[in-house]
């Protein structure tokens, strides 16, 4: 069972909400997915459309947990102000805390994420923070009171895959008993079965889901990908090796020569 | 008073911001508010007076990753 904070969760996939073709898609897709988790986020509101409260209706029905996200937040007082509307509107002191530092990559500042977290975690948030693999960050992270690491694959929506391999296999070997969800960057079901392989607790798929051609297809390939990731990882992958060791036994190889 | 609503110049009667918010049709929704860049609690709205040019962020759940 993954434990985020002081909840059991069957799954290992948590499910972002964004960019799907409809509504009615997204739901199929987190059905299909398993997800018992699903990102959300808040913005502007009209009084006239009120397109949020139908969409809050939909995430409601399916009967998720929801993580609330500060997207899209570039200072620290954002972040936390943010949070603080989440925290009111979703009913959950969970928040996927993001802080970018830069538009290009949109790679997490990662002093301003520091320190929005221990401003959460001391108000009693269960904070999700989005990072890189930097295992000086991850420590002042946990430090800071946040008790999951939210490592990033490489950028957000790039679907590149576990970019840094060396730095994420470092990361997870330096905090083995912290819940460690790889987050952002995974393009295709192999990169979150790589990331279950490697010991990861879990991975945060989006736009990877919400871009497919068949988003309910591809919710399922990634639901197989995880479990399959896992069940790699519990039953102890081989070494690599550098040269050939032959499968089949040498002994009692007939003479034909 | 004129007021900012979400970025938008908005003429409104209501004195404090849980009339606003009526005022403005939010009335009954789920939603997150925020005066001058402050968090306002839903408790708190009707004891929130607003000031001419006050900037109001309402929000409300949206697709997010």
């Amino acid at each position: 069972m993954l434990r985020l904070y002081d909840t059991e969760l069957r799954s290992r996939l948590l499910l972002g909400t964004a960019r799907y073709p409809s509504p009615s898609i997204l739901t199929e897709a987190v059905k299909a997915s398993g997800a018992q988790v699903v990102t959300v986020s808040l913005r502007r509101e009209s009084g006239g459309e009120r397109a949020g409260q139908g969409f809050w209706s939909i995430v409601r029905d399916l009967g998720v947990r929801v993580l609330p996200n500060t997207a899209g937040c570039h200072s620290v007082k954002e972040a936390v102000t943010t949070a603080h509307m989440g925290r009111e509107v979703f009913g959950t002191s969970w928040v996927k805390l993001e802080v970018i530092g830069e538009d290009e990559t949109l790679q997490p500042d990662v002093f301003g994420l520091v320190e929005a977290a221990r401003i959460l975690c001391s108000e009693g948030f269960e904070v999700f923070p989005y990072t890189t693999e930097d295992l000086i960050v991850a420590e002042r992270l946990l430090e800071a009171g946040c008790r999951v690491l939210m490592p990033w694959a490489s950028p957000i929506g790039s679907g590149r895959g576990l970019n840094n391999l060396f730095g994420l296999t470092a990361l997870r070997a330096r905090f083995p008993e912290v819940p460690l969800v790889v987050d952002a960057g995974i393009g295709v079901p192999s990169h979150a079965a790589q990331a279950l392989e490697l010991g990861f607790d879990a991975v945060l798929i989006n736009t990877a889901v919400s871009q497919a051609r068949d988003p309910v297809g591809m919710a399922g390939a990634f639901a197989l990908a995880v479990e399959a990731g896992r069940a790699a990882y519990a039953a102890g992958p081989m070494e690599p090796r550098d040269l050939a060791v032959p499968s089949t036994p040498l002994i009692g190889k007939a003479f034909l020569g | 008073m004129r007021i900012l609503v979400n970025g938008a110049s908005r003429e409104i009667g209501a004195a404090d911001l849980g009339a606003a918010l009526d005022e403005l049709g939010y009335g009954g929704a789920v939603i997150a508010t925020a005066v001058n860049g402050e968090f306002v609690p839903a408790a708190d709205r009707p004891a929130s007076r607003l000031a001419e040019g006050d900037r109001i962020e309402v929000l409300a759940p949206m697709q997010g990753g």
